[in-house]
């Protein structure tokens, strides 16, 4: 008990230094901790999120850019395929559900989908969960009207009863605007998915917008399939993807989407590194605060040594010192974690409509905070071994 | 039975130009259980290292000190801070305050390596030497005279058998303070000074420099 009395004064008396170092530390420990969970929630998010659907077919091209235009609404699209391509793989005894969709169009930035009314009243997007209405109704097929994805219509602050153009391209561009005039008719209650941030319009809308192609009004840009059994994506994998050569069929989404994480896994490490290297520099901090400090604590080790505090309470305390700077540190470092992980995740949530959560546990929670700690306490042993050698008769007053 | 019964105590310093000075040579030295006795000594006639070497701070060449049942000289330095904690009150020339720590502080942390912490106890003792109203002030924030009255607290917050006092300056009320406070508790008192003033008031007084055989040009 007597190490924290000594522990808590000293580092009272050296209050702006226990704060500036705890604060590096805190930012150190934020970066560490924030990196790890967006890293490990955003590939958990991402690699679960196929809303429903087993495989995607498209036009002839990357897997990956086949389900970020589809599932994910980024990237372009890879192009379109015939209705007859559509009308097979929907038939196709494997497949239990095949949705089409078409893209080409944006409202503001906002992405508009061509699809069926059955991707909302027959597909649960998670296990259990149907897309529900907050607002209004679903769009009729065939007709002038639209269903806002629940960020969308927060975003263009569009509610049931507005009417919009839709721009042509998937960049919004003012020069673009379409003719044709769309009444809102739903918004769709959060699902914490890409679907979102997505402006739904029925396919043939997309399909037969003034100024696209006539000879592509019956295209679509993808369709979302779900099969009747998993073992069925094989045999279709190697029917479209082996076999032929004019489609894509893109199964299954979360190992496709997962290649990517390990495509980009290199980014993830430099980030740690980054992060590691923050943290080493920020533990120096605190070895350089303490260490400066040594030769005015040198009379205040002599006193304490004088009044009977063992060599081994003088070092102890000192380490101490450095690993409470540590924890301060990172009680504070919770505080940069969710700002940043909230910054990062309001981000992700407007370019992908995945919801990552600041607060969900990640081991990373309990070991960072606790390699933190232990890395100041180590940062405290070359002042502490100093304190430790400190002579008593020297350093307290003068000699008569 | 004496208190502190020191014999043959020598102890020498190396000199920055590397020639071994002896400061202290001490044969025989004696006090007993509240006895209260006041060493006269020139500055730099080496009282302070006495007083070191009594409380444990540094170690002799050779000699022996007795407290109580402990020979210090044979103590390691671990059992040394715990005598020193357990059985010594010093008043430093400087006090030697910690600047960071209240009144209350300097003297709960004092005990915290003898005694125990006792806040009751602690407060009791400021307020005898006149500081109840100063407990949470810092050093910084007292007078001279309030830092030695402090310093007198500490020095008796481990119930101590034995207080070293060196070269305390500003008397009157000081001196009585330390030697009433040593009264109450029965603890000895030794206390070193050069000022004559100091000196006329302790019934019993010795010359350092015919107990310390070195001499004041030797001494530190």
């Amino acid at each position: 008990m007597t190490i924290f009395f000594i522990v808590r004064r000293s580092l009272r008396q050296h209050l702006l230094s226990t704060i500036v170092t705890a604060l590096s530390i805190a930012l150190a420990g934020g970066l560490l901790l924030s990196i790890w969970a967006v890293k490990d929630q955003s590939q958990a998010a991402f690699t679960q999120v196929n809303i429903g659907f087993d495989a995607v077919l498209g036009a002839r091209g990357s897997k990956l850019q086949l389900v970020l235009n589809s599932i994910f609404h980024l990237e372009a699209s890879p192009g379109n395929i015939e209705e007859s391509d559509y009308l097979a793989i929907k038939h196709h005894p494997a497949v239990k559900r095949a949705i089409p969709i078409a893209v080409g169009d944006n409202l503001r930035g906002f992405r508009i989908v061509g699809t069926i009314p059955e991707l909302f009243t027959g597909v649960e997007y998670a296990l259990g969960r149907n897309f529900r209405l907050a607002a209004g109704r679903l769009f009729t097929d065939g007709a002038n009207e639209a269903v806002l994805g629940s960020f969308a219509a927060a975003r263009l602050g569009l509610g049931v009863g507005a009417t919009f153009h839709p721009y042509h391209g998937l960049v919004y561009d003012p020069r673009n605007q379409h003719a044709d005039i769309y009444t809102v008719t739903g918004i769709l209650a959060p699902s914490n998915t890409p679907a979102d941030k997505v402006v739904w319009i029925p396919i043939h809308g997309v399909q037969t917008m003034s100024g696209h192609d006539v000879r592509a009004a019956t295209e679509v840009s993808a369709v979302l399939i779900q099969l009747r059994a998993p073992s069925a994506g094989f045999l279709l994998d190697l029917k479209y993807n082996r076999q032929g050569n004019r489609l894509t069929f893109a199964y299954p989404i979360g190992a496709i989407v997962a290649d990517l994480f390990d495509k980009i896994g290199w980014f993830d490490r430099i980030l740690a590194l980054i992060a590691y290297l923050v943290a080493l520099v920020s533990a120096a901090g605190i070895l350089v605060a303490i260490y400066n400090s040594m030769d005015s604590r040198r009379r205040d080790i002599a006193i304490l040594r004088a009044l009977g505090a063992h060599r081994g309470i003088v070092f102890a305390s000192v380490v101490v010192e450095a690993a409470a700077i540590g924890t301060l540190g990172m009680i504070a470092a919770f505080a940069v974690y969710w700002a940043i992980t909230a910054a990062a995740a309001a981000i992700i949530r407007a370019q992908t409509g995945v919801l990552l959560d600041p607060l969900v546990y990640n081991p990373v929670m309990l070991w960072g905070p606790g390699a933190m700690i232990l890395l100041s306490a180590l940062s405290g042993v070359a002042p502490a071994w100093k304190a430790y050698r400190t002579d008593v008769a020297t350093n307290l007053s003068p000699l008569s | 039975m004496s208190l502190l019964e020191i014999a043959s105590l020598h102890k020498s310093f190396v000199s920055p130009g590397g020639e071994r000075k002896r400061i202290v040579a001490i044969e025989k030295f004696a006090l007993g259980a509240g006895e209260q006795v006041a060493l006269r000594g020139e500055s730099g006639s080496g009282k302070t290292t006495f007083l070191h070497l009594i409380a444990g701070i540094l170690t002799p060449d050779q000699g022996s000190i007795q407290i109580g049942s402990a020979d210090m000289t044979r103590l390691g330095e671990g059992a040394r801070d715990r005598l020193r904690a357990s059985t010594l009150g010093y008043i430093f020339q400087t006090f030697n305050l910690l600047q960071g720590y209240t009144c209350l502080e300097n003297l709960l942390l004092a005990m915290s390596f003898g005694l125990g912490r006792d806040r009751a106890r602690a407060v009791a003792l400021l307020e005898r030497v006149g500081l109840g109203n100063r407990l949470h002030h810092l050093p910084r924030q007292l007078s001279t005279g309030q830092q030695q009255r402090v310093a007198i607290a500490r020095a008796m917050a481990n119930r101590p058998r034995l207080v070293l006092a060196d070269d305390q300056r500003n008397a009157d009320e000081a001196l009585a303070l330390i030697r009433q406070t040593c009264r109450e508790t029965g603890a000895a008192l030794l206390l070193v000074s050069h000022d004559a003033g100091v000196l006329s008031r302790f019934e019993e007084t010795r010359d350092f420099a015919l107990l310390n055989t070195v001499g004041p040009e030797g001494g530190q």
